[in-house]
């Protein structure tokens, strides 16, 4: 299990690395520290996110609403401050607004026991709803000076504040996974719930931290993209959840809940995000980069499969 | 009481229920909405649901197998471009034909989506995840940034969307609304009445026995998929006939339209079991809310997605409370007798 792990982070890596020295001879400036903190802020949102889907999926769950939840969270930021409302305040109402999508989504799936594909599906929609009975069809800018600033300009040296904030968190949910009774607790239950539940773990009480986490993260993230973008409308951060679910189950986590590490989505991060780079310094369009990375994710379990059955056959023979 | 809940099934208690609140829908917007209970009215929510009902029941069959299909929007969204361009070439091409294009194209991608999931025991969810980005990049590219029109399409398929198989007074059965219901017809009998379209049932409900028994499990999730992509391909057909006008985004978010339709039709994400005749309910219903809730003076269009996710995750719930309630007092039926 340790060696199998370990060789897929180690493929990872090859491919992480193969991916740069590309990109490098294809593109000198590549390479530069500045366009290594563009490609992280250009999908800053998506990767912090990514981090709390490690551990829904780990537990063999799903969140299909976070895209959703960040898109409300950014219009109730926006909103807010248009109202008059201070920085902090409006970060605390965003706060709350994931607090309550979290609970909702918490009790359904935890307490309720609707498959969390379903309710997160039809909750996608929800919310996603709500985001546009705030806006309408318009959009909602002209935030005040410092939010911009925040949002785009390096606050450790270069490094901007959503930078900063991942990878803190990178460190604090790989504690908390790998290191912690809470995180050993997530995977028993991935991989078995019922024999977890025999042996005197609170699935629920796990199940709506997780959700209540998940929601949480979503609308600071959505409040990051607002601040990044300075502007937001009702469709804002549609359809981040499937690239979320692909950065993770590209780095390793099963879907099946169980297995996977922290190390291994962020290598798996890493790889989307220069991958998407070094496309786009082709001219290779969004699209098609997209549809790259869905074969990537389809070959990233497809292979494993391929050499196991190949191994099998050549044992058997 | 006891005698009610001891002879139906809760399968039929399921219709019945979602045939109610189908009612109480229709009722409820006849006193919110002028001219609601008219002929056009019909018309336009049963074409706008002939869309969704066709991809609905192949996202249904595959759920059953205990699979899901993501790619459906995107199948659907080449099919629609690919034959409306064929038809923009080959304007002679016989209708027939044509439709059956639509489904072969469709089953193609069914196809490779089998294939990856059933020879390489690849979950349904990564790999029709992978192919719903794909399917859509190879749009994208394929279609060079240009748009099927109207005008480039033949009279009859530009027509087809009005034209009438029969009407009784000034209630049209249009044609594409026959062919949807065609679908929901054949795929139900046969579910309940074929041993071979039993085994998507089999299959979803315990893969295990279901080798045991005999069944090539892979085998029978590959036609699931191939079916489905088929059915996505006839919706991709009707799509285009009812818009005319194909983009690179046409289709996108029928994956979760189609979902959501099946789950609230009452089939189990966890697999087999579910009707056609509740997806089919399911599909008219979440149809019946949206098209009358863009016309509900009292409440802004803006509301429509937050009350139709709100008035699904109630369904589920609902349906999940009243599905436990019933086992538990049928346990106790159990013990007394």
């Amino acid at each position: 299990m340790m060696d199998r792990l370990k060789s897929w982070e180690g493929g990872l890596l090859v491919v992480f690395l193969a991916t740069l020295a590309l990109n490098a001879s294809f593109a000198p400036e590549f390479l530069t520290v500045q366009n290594q903190i563009n490609l992280f802020q250009l999908s800053i949102e998506k990767i912090i996110v990514a981090l709390v889907m490690t551990l829904i999926i780990m537990n063999a769950e799903i969140d299909l609403s976070v895209a959703s939840v960040m898109g409300l969270s950014a219009v109730v930021f926006a909103h807010l401050l248009n109202i008059g409302f201070g920085g902090v305040e409006a970060l605390l109402g965003c706060l709350v607004v994931g607090l309550l999508a979290g609970c909702v989504n918490a009790v359904l799936v935890a307490k309720v026991g609707i498959p969390s594909l379903v309710v997160t599906l039809a909750m996608m929609i929800g919310y996603r709803g709500f985001a546009r009975v705030i806006v309408k069809d318009q959009s909602l800018g002209g935030f005040p000076e410092w939010v911009t600033v925040l949002g785009q300009k390096g606050l450790v040296g270069p490094l901007p504040l959503s930078l900063v904030l991942f990878f803190v968190l990178l460190v604090l949910l790989g504690v908390l996974l790998h290191r912690t009774g809470f995180g050993r607790q997530v995977i028993v239950i991935g991989t078995n719930a019922e024999v977890a539940r025999f042996s005197g773990v609170d699935v629920a009480r796990v199940k709506a931290t997780l959700f209540i986490m998940s929601a949480m993260m979503s609308a600071l993230a959505g409040v990051l993209y607002a601040a990044r973008l300075g502007s937001v409308r009702g469709d804002s951060a549609l359809g981040f959840e499937l690239d979320i679910i692909t950065m993770v189950l590209l780095g390793g986590v099963s879907i099946f809940g169980g297995k996977g590490s922290m190390a291994g989505v962020f290598l798996s991060i890493l790889i989307i995000l220069n991958l998407r780079n070094g496309m786009a310094l082709l001219n290779i369009t969004g699209h098609v980069q997209t549809g790259v990375i869905g074969i990537l994710l389809i070959l990233s379990v497809l292979l494993p499969n391929i050499v196991n059955a190949l191994r099998a056959r050549s044992a058997r023979a | 009481m006891n005698g009610l809940f001891g002879r139906v099934s809760p399968q039929t208690l399921r219709l019945v229920a979602l045939f109610v609140a189908l009612l109480a829908t229709v009722l409820f917007f006849s006193t919110q909405i002028e001219g609601y209970l008219s002929a056009r009215m019909f018309n336009r929510i049963s074409t706008s649901a002939a869309v969704v009902l066709p991809v609905a029941v192949g996202q249904a069959i595959v759920i059953m197998t205990r699979n899901i299909d993501l790619s459906a929007g995107s199948i659907l969204g080449v099919v629609a471009y690919m034959t409306g361009q064929a038809l923009g070439a080959f304007p002679e091409m016989h209708p027939v034909l044509a439709v059956l294009l639509a489904m072969g194209i469709g089953a193609v991608a069914g196809a490779i989506n089998g294939l990856l999931i059933a020879v390489g025991q690849v979950p349904s969810i990564i790999v029709t995840l992978g192919t719903l980005a794909l399917y859509r990049s190879f749009l994208v590219e394929y279609s060079n940034a240009t748009t099927i029109t109207t005008a480039s399409l033949p009279a009859w398929l530009v027509d087809l969307p009005q034209a009438s198989l029969f009407s009784i007074g000034a209630l049209d059965l249009r044609v594409t609304v026959a062919l949807a219901l065609a679908v929901c017809l054949v795929m139900g009998i046969a579910l309940s009445r074929l041993r071979a379209a039993r085994k998507f049932l089999a299959v979803g409900s315990n893969p295990d026995a279901a080798k045991m028994a005999g069944i090539n499990a892979p085998w029978v999730v590959f036609i699931a998929f191939v079916l489905a992509g088929a059915l996505a391909g006839l919706s991709g057909f009707i799509f285009l006939a009812k818009f005319g006008n194909i983009t690179v985004v046409a289709g996108m978010g029928f994956e979760l339209k189609s979902i959501a339709a099946v789950v609230v039709g009452g089939v189990s994400i966890m697999g087999g079991s579910g009707t056609i005749l509740g997806v089919l309910m399911g599909t008219v219903l979440v149809d019946t809310i949206d098209n009358s809730l863009t016309r509900w003076e009292l409440v802004s269009e803006f509301w429509r997605d937050a009350l139709l996710g709100m008035l699904i995750m109630a369904a589920v719930t609902v349906d999940t409370l009243a599905a436990r309630s019933l086992n538990r007092l049928r346990g106790k039926d159990g013990g007394a007798q």
